[in-house]
């Protein structure tokens, strides 16, 4: 018996097998749910060769979360695979280079802009172009999502830290609009984990430096294991009364003055 | 079963072939992925897990950015499998 026996899962923002979408998708195979990949143009190509490493290789729907047409054709391109969603994880983010690395000053608003559609609007997005197959799944759908800690500034993440703490606020708002179809939308936390997306960050390591001596219980950047894990147990039904919630798969870190 | 250099090189020219359009016989061994090829790092990560899963092999992310040739990419994949 597993955990998400007989749930449909769309998960996005699987590029190679470092990815926490990669650890999701892998984990809700293995606890028994049917799981939809998205990708969007060249990067298609990859998540295709990494869909075929997981335990069943999954479907990749086209998903570019900036293209109107694609938010509206998710609902059929999904319904030709399954008739409903249980769960959606939203694994995107982007910012240009140039408000990113210590460039806050500097960056300007074409950028940012950029940032905040891809990184924090599309949650919004992507949630309404699931609802109806949310709503037409078995009761107590989760929408599950991945920021990283923006109640403080960090070194190097700049107007991402920025997009990520209108990410989190944009989770608390469809959290409240979802509800009443018993939609839950939550967000994990993670630590630094060296995935595709992180190397992008110029200065990743000035970030990562300290979290390994901080976190009470040790971080190993290497693994998204732990992070996955958060994704399908939110995914699952044993969250059933949590919505709007943040949970920090840190090692602790946040918790800790220094 | 261990591919031999040769066989490495001619799946190689397949898989750099279908993922940058150039024709196969454009992958020979002195060339270069990002010069020659035109191969940026989204084509590398793709043509590296396509290679991954050809010849059985784990080409982790610090060697890949060591492979600046087709030579290079045929060597490691080579030893790597033995």
């Amino acid at each position: 018996m597993g955990l998400l026996d007989g749930k449909k899962i769309l998960v996005t923002g699987v590029l190679t097998d470092a990815s926490i979408a990669f650890q999701a998708a892998r984990l809700a195979q293995e606890e028994g749910a049917t799981v939809l990949l998205t990708s969007f143009g060249r990067q298609a190509k990859l998540t295709q060769a990494i869909a075929k490493r997981l335990p069943a290789e999954a479907p990749v729907l086209q998903l570019d979360v900036q293209s109107q047409e694609d938010l509206d054709n998710l609902d059929a391109a999904v319904r030709e695979h399954v008739d409903s969603l249980d769960g959606v994880v939203h694994s995107i983010g982007f910012a240009p280079q140039s408000v990113m690395g210590g460039n806050f000053l500097a960056a300007e608003w074409a950028d940012v802009a950029t940032a905040l559609e891809i990184s924090a609007f599309s949650l919004k997005s992507l949630a309404v172009a699931t609802q109806q197959l949310l709503k037409d799944g078995t009761p107590g759908g989760s929408v599950v999502g991945l920021t990283f800690d923006a109640t403080l500034a960090w070194p190097v993440y700049d107007w991402m830290g920025v997009a990520k703490a209108a990410f989190e606020s944009t989770a608390r708002y469809l959290a409240r609009d979802l509800g009443p179809d018993n939609i839950r939308v939550n967000l994990v936390s993670a630590g630094p984990i060296k995935t595709v997306a992180a190397k992008s960050i110029p200065g990743f390591e000035k970030l990562d430096a300290e979290w390994p001596e901080r976190a009470p219980l040790g971080w190993d950047n290497s693994t998204a294991e732990p992070a996955g894990r958060a994704i399908a147990a939110l995914l699952s039904d044993w969250f059933p009364a949590t919505t709007g919630e943040i949970v920090h798969v840190d090692g602790g870190f946040h918790a800790m003055g220094s | 079963m261990a591919y031999t250099e040769e066989e490495v090189l001619a799946g190689l020219a397949e898989i750099v072939a279908e993922e940058s359009g150039q024709p196969a016989s454009a992958v020979v061994p002195s060339a270069s992925f990002t010069d020659d090829l035109d191969i940026d790092s989204l084509s590398m990560m793709t043509i590296i897990t396509h290679a991954e899963d050809k010849f059985d092999v784990r080409i982790p992310d610090e060697d890949v950015k060591n492979l600046s040739t087709v030579g290079d990419a045929v060597s490691y994949i080579a030893k790597a499998q033995a």
